[in-house]
């Protein structure tokens, strides 16, 4: 086959009579890439698999770095950004060389690109389990984390604009323009969500603040799906499944419509994460309509993909390759069709906060990204390395036991989110709730998160069969690091008057540069203006007050640990709901909430109503020892609260960035705040000694219980405004 | 509630990027072939010969 294509090309080479010059492709950028997609890999999933069993067995949060609310960040960030994202860089490395005919544009812009990404990935393993966070979903990382991140980014697209400017073919293939866009988007989306202002080193305040801010999060949220985990993925689809199967993409018209598709509606999706909660129904229905509308572009995508392999569906029994490719296009689709139903409102009243979209996005995560990612890295080692594969054998288990694996974290987990939500709402005969104690709806789905648990290990064991086997591929051939390849000359193009006004500047790559610096930078300024327009005009609540200083501090223990992970803080208009946490949520009430913590999954109870429930003795008992208030409670001790002390180091400081955010702290509150947190200490822990519990009130347990217990009764008594 | 029309805004003005990115690639001709691009990238670049390039075997 090879030979036909080398004769092939000679023979238009000879007929084109055009100069032939020798381009050098880099092997070895695509090589680390790959490798640290592989061993990233590995270790993301076992601290995935870590968190599953967790939740069976809690003893396993060991301790205090490694609670579930630290390691579940840990998890997402490490498969998303560091699987994933080297993976995208290794594939675009690859492929982008070999579409444009030239090498890449800057070696030394393709190092700084690794080992900053991997530095990067490096400070999250860092900060992440220290309990560093801004609490936003995969947008944990702190802001100096923040920033490097962005320069990273404006480095990889540096090199990769330079490299597509000095192509030596004028056609871009449809895959240069995905990951064009995964440029751009990702820019625009980071810098736009990540905007907080900095109160000390390693930690700031969102600026925006409540509805807004989940908001912004969630157009970041669903657009981190669609522009880290899609389009660049489908750029890879688009380049490798035609390489492998050695045939033209199904329609390459179809590509074209589907790219311009995709990326246009995809922007728009990102309310449906936020169904029936406080943000306004208009752009509830916005994110809807958007997200059904999804489903064309999506399909068009999967289904080019796969009836590329029409005709050649008998190499699909043979090649391994194929074999991951066609197993990830179709979880692609099934995870694209789930998405739009998921979007319906309802179908979300359901799912929403349940296991059942952990299962999708695993049927994402696991079957598209981690199979293409594995179809593409059993191509490439053989490639660089000039050898076979050194197991077919082996690679067949490895596709064997991952699809197996799949199934069995999906469908236990579709079932424990069936399961939990109609716990959730039913009701008896004599109208209250069947199942009042959340807990019981808790035990009752272990058993399937022990199975989940199981297939994430089957997965994971096929991922190592893997590294195994590119291992010893490695090992048996050769690499070569610089790949020769005899490639058409540059044609000095003549003037010509017609010549479109872009040509001028793709010429140039030192202005295209500076021309795609300002239109990243749109996207900074951009951010500027809603600074001076969210000043809200969310339905203002007179009773809504300022947290106090040790409320503020209890809440940034709250986020330092993650319980955000956990608990949502948005009950949903639903009599289930209102019945089980109390009155529903209102915009209004989250006006001070830099960030927002409403948290998009409930494995615990919702707790925006938690305040004033239990008594602060209750509240100090589980957190020492959940269990001792919740025989079978699945959730982490927290003993270190009750033993450290209290840092309120920088409450000046957050006192005045909050005011800075828009918190009505009167002027010069930072000079009494302090006193006012040790009054209100004294307070709850004199409380606690009526009760025989002996703490002093410089404890961090203390702010914790303090913020435990204001949530959500700013409104109480007046809830039928 | 503002932010919306922020995230509006931007949103019109990344889909306005692909739009132009869209015309302009329109104009330069890049959807003119809509066969050849996808079987050009099959073939594999041709390897130098021998005296062009002693670098590899």
């Amino acid at each position: 086959m090879l030979k036909d294509n080398l004769t092939q090309d000679r023979d238009r080479h000879v007929v084109s009579n055009i100069d032939q010059e020798i381009v050098m492709y880099d092997n070895t950028i695509v090589r680390n890439f790959s490798i640290a997609a592989a061993v990233w890999g590995i270790i993301g999933m076992i601290v995935g698999l870590t968190a599953a069993l967790q939740l069976v067995f809690p003893a396993l949060n060991f301790s205090e770095i490694t609670t579930f609310g630290r390691i579940r960040p840990l998890h997402t960030n490490a498969v998303i950004f560091a699987f994933v994202g080297n993976g995208i860089f290794a594939g675009i490395y690859y492929s982008l060389q070999r579409l444009c005919k030239t090498r890449m544009y800057s070696d030394a812009l393709s190092n700084i690109n690794f080992w900053g990404w991997q530095l990067i990935i490096l400070s999250a393993v860092i900060t992440l389990p220290l309990g560093i966070t801004s609490s936003k979903e995969y947008a944990e990382l702190e802001w100096p984390i923040d920033i490097a991140i962005t320069g990273i980014w404006v480095v990889f697209g540096w090199n990769m604009f330079a490299t597509i400017l000095k192509r030596r073919e004028k056609h871009m293939y449809v895959a240069i323009w995905f990951y064009i866009a995964t440029f751009v988007t990702v820019a625009v989306l980071h810098i736009v969500n990540s905007f907080g202002l900095p109160v000390s080193f390693m930690k700031s305040y969102s600026w925006y603040a409540g509805v807004q801010d989940a908001l912004v999060q969630w157009w970041y949220g669903h657009n981190a799906v669609a522009f880290f985990l899609t389009t660049p993925y489908l750029g890879l689809m688009y380049y490798f499944v035609p390489k492998a199967a050695n045939r033209p993409v199904y329609s390459y018209r179809l590509s074209i419509i589907h790219f311009w598709a995709l990326i246009f509606i995809y922007i728009w999706a990102g309310p449906h994460h936020l169904l029936y909660t406080a943000l306004p129904d208009w752009a509830q229905s916005l994110g809807v309509v958007f997200s059904i509308m999804l489903i064309a572009p999506s399909w068009g995508g999967m289904l080019n993909g796969l009836l590329t392999l029409r005709g050649a569906w008998d190499k699909v029994r043979e090649d391994v390759v194929l074999k991951f490719m066609v197993v990830a296009l179709t979880a692609y689709g099934m995870a694209t069709f789930e998405g739009p139903m998921l979007s319906l409102k309802n179908v979300n009243a359901i799912a929403h906060f349940t296991d059942w979209v952990v299962a999708h996005v695993h049927v994402g995560g696991l079957g598209w990204n981690g199979f293409l990612t594995f179809g593409m890295l059993y191509w490439l080692f053989p490639k660089m390395y000039r050898t076979e594969l050194w197991s077919k054998k082996l690679a067949n288990f490895h596709f064997w036991i991952g699809t197996l694996g799949i199934i069995f974290y999906a469908l236990p987990m579709y079932w424990a989110g069936f399961t939990q939500s109609l716990m959730w709402k039913e009701f008896t005969a004599d109208g209250f709730l069947a199942y009042p104690n959340f807990l019981e709806t808790v035990t009752q789905i272990k058993p399937m998160y022990l199975l989940r648990a199981f297939g994430g290990g089957l997965f994971i064991v096929g991922a190592l069969a893997m590294c195994y086997n590119l291992y010893m591929t490695a090992k048996k051939g050769s690499f070569l690091a610089n790949e020769p390849s005899q490639v058409p000359a540059i044609k000095e193009e003549k003037h010509d008057a017609k010549e479109h006004w872009h040509r001028a500047i793709e010429k140039r790559p030192t202005q295209l540069l500076i021309f795609s610096l300002i239109v990243i930078l749109i996207g900074g300024l951009v951010e500027m203006v809603p600074t001076f327009l969210v000043k809200s005009n969310v339905p203002t609540i007179a009773s809504v007050k300022p947290y106090t200083p040790l409320e503020l501090e209890g809440r940034d223990l709250y986020i330092k640990e993650g319980c955000n992970n956990c608990h949502t803080q948005m009950i949903r208009p639903f009599r289930s709901e209102t019945e089980r946490y109390g009155e529903y949520s209102k915009a209004g009430e989250f006006v001070y909430d830099h960030p927002f913590l409403w948290g998009s999954k409930r494995t615990g109870p919702d707790l925006h109503r938690e305040g004033g429930k239990y008594p602060d003795s209750w509240h100090y008992n589980h957190m020492l020892d959940p269990e001792s208030m919740s025989p079978g409670s699945i959730m982490p001790a927290y003993p270190w609260m009750i033993t450290r002390k209290l840092d309120t180091d920088n409450l000046e400081a957050k006192i005045s960035a909050m005011r800075k955010l828009g918190v009505p702290y009167p002027e010069g509150y930072e000079d009494k705040a302090l006193a006012d947190l040790q009054t209100q200490a004294v307070g709850i822990s004199d409380n606690l000694a009526q009760s025989g519990i002996r703490v002093t009130s410089d404890k961090e347990i203390i702010a914790m219980i303090a913020y435990l217990q204001r949530l959500g009764i700013d409104i109480k008594g007046e809830s039928n405004e | 509630m503002s932010v919306i029309f922020i995230l509006i805004l931007i949103s019109l003005l990344v889909a306005g990027t692909f739009l132009a990115a869209f015309l302009w690639a329109m104009k330069s001709g890049q959807f003119d072939d809509e066969f050849t691009p996808s079987v050009r990238m099959l073939f594999d670049d041709e390897k130098p010969s021998k005296q062009q390039s002693n670098s590899h075997k």
